[in-house]
């Protein structure tokens, strides 16, 4: 037999491919910034000084462009005076991996610059802790309205249309109002993000249940179903799976609304951190709070769909391989009828 | 079609002392299910189009009767105004003698496309509809476990239905429906989806569980075999608009087996009801225009 190809049309891999290639796809990206890096004559447009000579305003530590350094050692040349002498560098907003490694490692250890400054982790703790409002109001409300929109008719009458009309209204547009209605601490940044993401949850919610297969109400009715019964025991756990799936994508929405919100009133949170490390240009720290943001993403939604996954299992047959295969050799023969009064 | 070569099949109507004393008998029994003069229009683009007109239907208790017709005679929409999941716009349904309209237990329906809710187990899919009606959930699940053991399924209570064949599943939505104590079982086309050998074994279950059972059947199929491997009466509907044509009494004695399938009595009813449901077409030469695309030489027939 021959080995399976790795393009073949909607084919699936073999696990272990799978994994290999979710390897690369992270080890690709870091392998090109490392060349971008590391390799001289890829790109390094800049020169960094090591040694100013005779020039007075070089100073070592700084970086020039590499023509125009090229031109002042040669002009201090033909001056006779001593050139200076520097390293060919990257700018200085693309940081080397190991120093945004070195970063992402000291950036809990490292001391706030000004007194009053927050800690990374601090900062963290504000950015997770104005989400966490911001997205539970907001689910709070949507996904009852939502549901009650993908059950009655008459509700989705009465406000999908001015949902879907707000929807367009940017969020950042509703800033400045938020805060002369909230203040400048945390609660206009929760509004933001409620703003941001309760009308597209109610819009994502409604259209979820609605998309419920039609002959399970049929079913429920014929079997005495009231309307309440049909809302609760039917449409609901119907749903259920997909609703789960909506709020995880939902919640990556509200991180997107987080670092708008978070520049409404009194900067805050990780973003705050990222201004202002950026304004002391230690870049290295800009992409370490970049990646960590990620890394918090990434790991929500796994932790997110490993338990959507033990939770559903109805809707996801492919939990256990082992119990499938027990599933199949018993359902090729049916069972015959017992003889018998019911 | 052994039997065209020697004698010639017996009416169709001829029934042996044995069924027509079994028809005497169900006449006897109260009528469970009336329909009177039913009618269903639906608005189309040049006016109203009537999908049903007329329809009066008498079914009496423990009946087991067969709906077929030939696509678009509104044998779907029959049923879905039975089980209340459509209005009529004309015309009355009575169970047990009273007027009913809606939705409701007493009128039990087995979809076509199963229709288990997934996220149930076989047992709490079977508990449903008693749990609906207000039953305490011990005494529901003791009652959904004779259900279970009834269409043979007790190994799988535990399981979820994307775990079943298609068989089990319709075994299951059959269990579910019959657990609230229905008067009428609705069945829509119920062993459509299922193939050739399952659906043999299928019938005969029914079969089973309906002897079993005090349930009145209403069967919807387009499969001329099973409704006179199923039926006591047929209902011919035809299309356009949606009227009964013939009720057929099946004279094939009961209990039914496939082997009956090439009985006289059998064979008779086929031929009548071929002829209703597939009337002689005028026109001879209605044979598809085929053109012959096989290479020469190519000798496989």
């Amino acid at each position: 037999m021959s080995r399976p190809r790795w393009f073949a049309v909607r084919q699936d891999l073999s696990p272990s491919r799978r994994r290999l290639l979710g390897v690369c796809a992270f080890l690709l990206p870091l392998l090109l910034w490392s060349i971008v890096s590391y390799v001289p004559f890829i790109w390094h447009p800049n020169i960094k000084v090591t040694d100013a000579g005779d020039v007075s305003w070089m100073r070592p530590g700084l970086q020039f462009d590499r023509h125009e350094f090229a031109k002042e050692v040669a002009a201090a040349q033909s001056a006779g005076t001593r050139p200076p002498a520097g390293i060919r560098a990257n700018p200085i907003y693309l940081p080397a991996p190991h120093d945004v490694g070195r970063a992402l490692y000291t950036a809990f250890t490292t001391k706030p610059v000004l007194k009053g400054d927050l800690w990374l982790h601090e900062s963290l703790a504000m950015s997770l802790k104005t989400i966490f409002w911001g997205f539970l109001i907001s689910s709070a409300v949507g996904v009852p309205l939502g549901i009650l929109c993908g059950a009655f008719v008459a509700a989705s009458r009465l406000s999908e249309p001015f949902v879907d009309f707000v929807r367009y209204m940017p969020a950042p547009a509703f800033g400045a109002l938020m805060v002369a209605v909230f203040g400048i601490h945390l609660e206009p940044k929760v509004a933001i993000i409620v703003i941001g993401t309760f009308f597209q949850q109610v819009l994502v919610v409604a259209n979820t249940v609605r998309k419920v297969d039609g002959g399970l109400i049929e079913a429920a009715q014929t079997l005495g179903a009231k309307r309440s019964q049909l809302v609760l025991r039917v449409l609901l756990p119907a749903s259920l799976p997909d609703l789960y799936n909506d709020l995880r994508i939902l919640l990556g929405w509200a991180w997107t609304y987080l670092i708008v919100a978070e520049v409404v009133g009194v900067s805050s949170g990780i973003t705050f951190f990222i201004n202002q490390q950026a304004k002391y240009r230690n870049f290295d720290n800009v992409y370490a709070a970049i990646l960590i943001i990620g890394f918090i993403g990434l790991a929500t939604d796994q932790i997110l769909a490993f338990f959507g996954q033990r939770f559903f299992a109805w809707k996801n047959p492919r939990s256990s391989r082992l119990r499938a295969f027990i599933t199949r050799l018993f359902s090729r023969r049916d069972q015959p009828l017992p003889e018998g009064q019911p | 079609m052994s039997h065209s070569t020697s004698e010639p099949l017996p009416d169709y109507r001829t029934q042996d002392p044995a069924v027509a004393a079994r028809f005497a008998k169900i006449k006897e029994r109260p009528v469970v299910l009336e329909i009177d003069r039913l009618g269903r229009q639906f608005p189309g683009e040049h006016g109203p189009v009537t999908a049903l007109r007329d329809i009066s239907l008498q079914i009496h208790r423990r009946e087991f009767v067969c709906v077929i017709g030939p696509s678009g005679c509104g044998k779907s929409t029959l049923i879905r105004i039975i089980a209340g999941l459509d209005d009529p716009t004309s015309g009355r349904m009575l169970v047990d003698g009273k007027e009913t309209s809606g939705p409701c237990p007493e009128r039990g329906m087995v979809f076509q496309g199963y229709t288990l809710f997934p996220w149930l187990t076989v047992k709490r899919n079977v508990m449903f509809g008693l749990e609906m009606d207000g039953m305490s959930s011990a005494q529901a699940e003791s009652e959904a476990r004779q259900w279970i053991d009834l269409v043979g399924l007790r190994k799988f209570a535990e399981n979820y239905p994307h775990q079943l064949s298609g068989g089990m599943k319709q075994r299951v939505a059959i269990a579910r429906a019959l657990a609230p104590n229905p008067r009428v079982l609705l069945m829509d086309e119920p062993f459509g989806a299922l193939d050739a050998q399952t659906r043999a074994q299928m019938q005969s279950h029914l079969l089973e569980i309906w002897r079993n059972v005090d349930v009145t059947i209403l069967f919807i199929t387009h499969d001329l075999d099973e409704a006179i491997l199923l039926a006591d009466r047929i209902v011919v509907l035809k299309a356009h608009p949606g009227e009964i044509q013939e009720i057929i009494e099946v004279p094939v004695p009961r209990p039914r087996s496939l082997a009956q399938l090439q009985s006289p009595e059998f064979q008779a009813t086929r031929r009548r009801l071929d002829e209703l449901i597939h009337p002689k077409v005028h026109a001879p030469s209605d044979h598809l225009p085929i053109v012959r695309l096989t290479q020469i030489g190519d000798d496989v027939e």
